[in-house]
């Protein structure tokens, strides 16, 4: 028998470690048979692990994750790496885009059975549609608008972000849409296709003495406001209702008066998806009012696309309050931007971040 | 003829009598840099010549946009006139950062290599080398705990003097070039510490016997003989902090907006991997341009 040696000890470690890397520099298998690659912003439903336990158990289907931080970065995966993904979560606007650039396939919705009684104008919805044909799931719908601290006055307009009583205590989105969509709203304007670009520009440089903080994921919101950075900032109402029941803040959700900036994210299959058949399934267990009430009372949810399952909820739960249904009347949906114009509105928001370093 | 082969393979450094024909030389040049030159043409050559082109291109390669050839993303400092000002700023702080890391990484390297020896002068040198192992985001996000309002330095001056108002820091552009100093400053205390330990002790023990006090020994001995050290130290800080993104993103916040994080957004916000590719090339020729400016005095230095 070989002794253990200091140097055969070494020799072992090297040649593991060598192995190692010579392994994990292979190409991934395809495991298409039990295994579906979700591509989704990290804790945002699909992840619940109690609810990935109890699809394996239902199904025999392994749910992995791969995470963006961006909605650009999600459609840069998806046009770096056909075949990767089984399912992918993608804003209303951008699975327009993502359809445009033959990214994500039609839906076979008899695969989905729970499609039933999702809400008629979401299904409908044109950025999910091309040629009268189905590309993507309604999945849940929110809006971003204010959210501020307990106890300060409710804001009525997104003018609040500009007023001086905030000084240097408000957060806003790092993102061109979100932003610009405020402004727009504020000055009057269609929040997609904004006529006068420079008097949004004005307004949100107008800001500057209050804004403290741009933040990019709800994780720095978190953060930040728990550390008293900020007051006042542009947020998700899911995300509040997510850092008022699972981190304990003192936030408020405020609709102002120009109406909120909505959403509604869809469950699209990019096209050369391994497991397109599991990824049906995940999809119609994710619109499951069983899996939405507790995702939505375990952790906190956007409102459900599905109907059903937004009256399975209890009529005192947080998340029915905040997304309350006159929402939906005033709120305008962000659409699908054409390049100049995205193009221009990136430029316009690295020109106002420019001007907030200064 | 054998005389002529065993000198040849003498002069090769190969002492063996056998006769063998000897391998031609360049041929044993071309075998031992061939990996080298091979992998670096593979992972660096051609995805930065790929980038040169696609930063020609109208739009990203990749869906469905046509693509033309167009010179309209060099344009970007004339057609968004505050990148100039962005630029700047990063200027400056590679600039502090540069300085801040020379002359603390000098100091350091001075201590290092004259007033040690032996094993202290090793655990002193782990001892800096240390949070240069960990990873770079652990060692920015920590900084963030240390200087955010209510955070660790908050606390600490709060104890000391209650009455003094927030002395939080972070989200400032001092906050950013500290991080980039703590950072950097290893590559610094390296060069100048290897560039140190080269120089001869009798020549200062010869200055100390001449009468030369500690600064006349520092200034007109230590530094100029350390001076290559001292150079490839700034080149090696320098370049990348201009071009850094995650220490402006996170300590930086609003401020936080650099050449690095404006390419940075091109690339994973707006996807516009063109007009970053322009930036980034655009960076380079700045680079290369206050290089070739300063050509006189670095060379001097190096060959000092």
């Amino acid at each position: 028998m070989t002794e253990i040696t200091r140097r055969n000890a070494l020799k072992l470690m090297s040649a593991t470690f060598i192995a190692g890397a010579a392994v994990s520099m292979l190409p991934k298998m395809a495991f298409s048979a039990g295994t579906i690659t979700v591509l989704n912003w990290q804790g945002y439903g699909t992840d619940e692990a109690w609810s990935i336990k109890a699809f394996q158990e239902a199904t025999g289907i392994e749910v992995v994750h791969d995470y963006y931080s961006s909605e650009a970065e999600m459609l840069t995966k998806l046009r770096t790496n056909p075949g990767t993904y089984d399912l992918v979560i993608l804003n209303a606007a951008r699975c327009a885009q993502a359809m445009a650039e033959d990214l994500i396939s039609p839906i076979d919705y008899a695969k989905v059975p729970n499609i039933a009684s999702v809400a008629a104008n979401l299904r409908s919805n044109e950025n999910f549609n091309k040629d009268g044909v189905g590309y993507a799931v309604p999945w849940v719908w929110g809006l971003t608008a204010v959210a501020m601290r307990e106890g300060l006055p409710k804001a009525d307009s997104y003018a609040v972000f500009g007023d001086p009583a905030y000084k240097g205590r408000v957060g806003l989105q790092d993102d061109a849409v979100g932003a610009i969509a405020a402004a727009a709203l504020l000055t009057g304007q269609d929040m997609n296709n904004p006529k006068d670009l420079d008097l949004v520009k004005g307004t949100l440089k107008g800001f500057k003495p209050n804004v403290k903080l741009l933040w990019s994921t709800e994780d720095q919101w978190n953060k930040s406001f728990a550390a008293k950075e900020f007051d006042v900032a542009m947020y998700w109402s899911g995300g509040a209702v997510r850092s008022r029941r699972v981190s304990k803040l003192p936030v408020d959700f405020v609709v102002p008066k120009e109406g909120g900036i909505g959403w509604v994210d869809g469950l699209g299959i990019p096209v050369g998806a391994p497991n397109a058949e599991g990824a049906h399934a995940f999809a119609n267990w994710m619109i499951d009012p069983k899996f939405y009430v507790e995702w939505a009372t375990k952790a906190g949810a956007p409102a459900s696309a599905n109907t059903a399952a937004m009256e399975s909820l209890p009529a005192d739960d947080l998340s029915r309050q905040i997304h309350k249904p006159e929402y939906i009347a005033n709120m305008s949906i962000m659409s699908a931007l054409p390049d100049d114009r995205r193009e221009a509105f990136n430029n316009l928001w690295q020109e106002v971040k420019a001007f907030y370093a200064e | 003829m054998r005389s002529d082969t065993i000198l040849n393979d003498a002069a090769r450094g190969s002492s063996d009598p056998r006769q063998r024909r000897p391998i031609p030389a360049w041929v044993a040049t071309t075998a031992l840099l061939l990996p080298t030159y091979g992998w670096l043409t593979l992972a660096v050559l051609l995805p930065l010549l790929t980038m040169f082109v696609f930063s020609f291109m109208s739009a990203t390669p990749m869906g469905k946009t046509p693509i033309v050839f167009t010179l309209k993303h060099y344009r970007a400092f004339i057609d968004q006139p505050y990148l100039i000002n962005i630029a700047w700023t990063s200027l400056v702080i590679g600039f502090w950062t540069t300085l801040l890391c020379a002359v603390f990484g000098f100091l350091a390297a001075v201590a290092l290599a004259r007033a040690t020896v032996g094993r202290m002068r090793e655990t002193l040198l782990v001892l800096l080398l240390l949070p240069f192992w960990t990873n770079g985001l652990v060692r920015v996000f920590s900084w963030t705990m240390v200087l955010r309002e209510n955070g660790f330095l908050d606390g600490v001056v709060h104890m000391l003097l209650p009455d003094i108002g927030s002395v939080s820091f972070l989200y400032t552009r001092y906050a950013i070039v500290l991080g980039l100093v703590h950072g950097y400053l290893p590559y610094m205390i390296l060069t100048c510490y290897i560039a140190l330990s080269t120089i001869d002790d009798a020549i200062i023990e010869a200055a100390a016997s001449l009468g030369a006090r500690w600064w006349t020994i520092l200034l007109r001995i230590l530094l100029p003989l350390a001076a290559p050290g001292l150079i490839s130290g700034a080149v090696l800080t320098f370049v990348p902090v201009i071009g850094s993104f995650m220490e402006p993103r996170i300590l930086g916040g609003k401020v936080g907006v650099t050449m690095g994080t404006v390419i940075e957004d091109q690339f994973t916000q707006a996807f516009n991997w063109p007009l970053g590719a322009a930036l980034s090339f655009t960076l380079l020729a700045v680079v290369l341009a206050i290089f070739a400016t300063f050509s006189g005095v670095l060379r001097r230095g190096t060959t000092a």
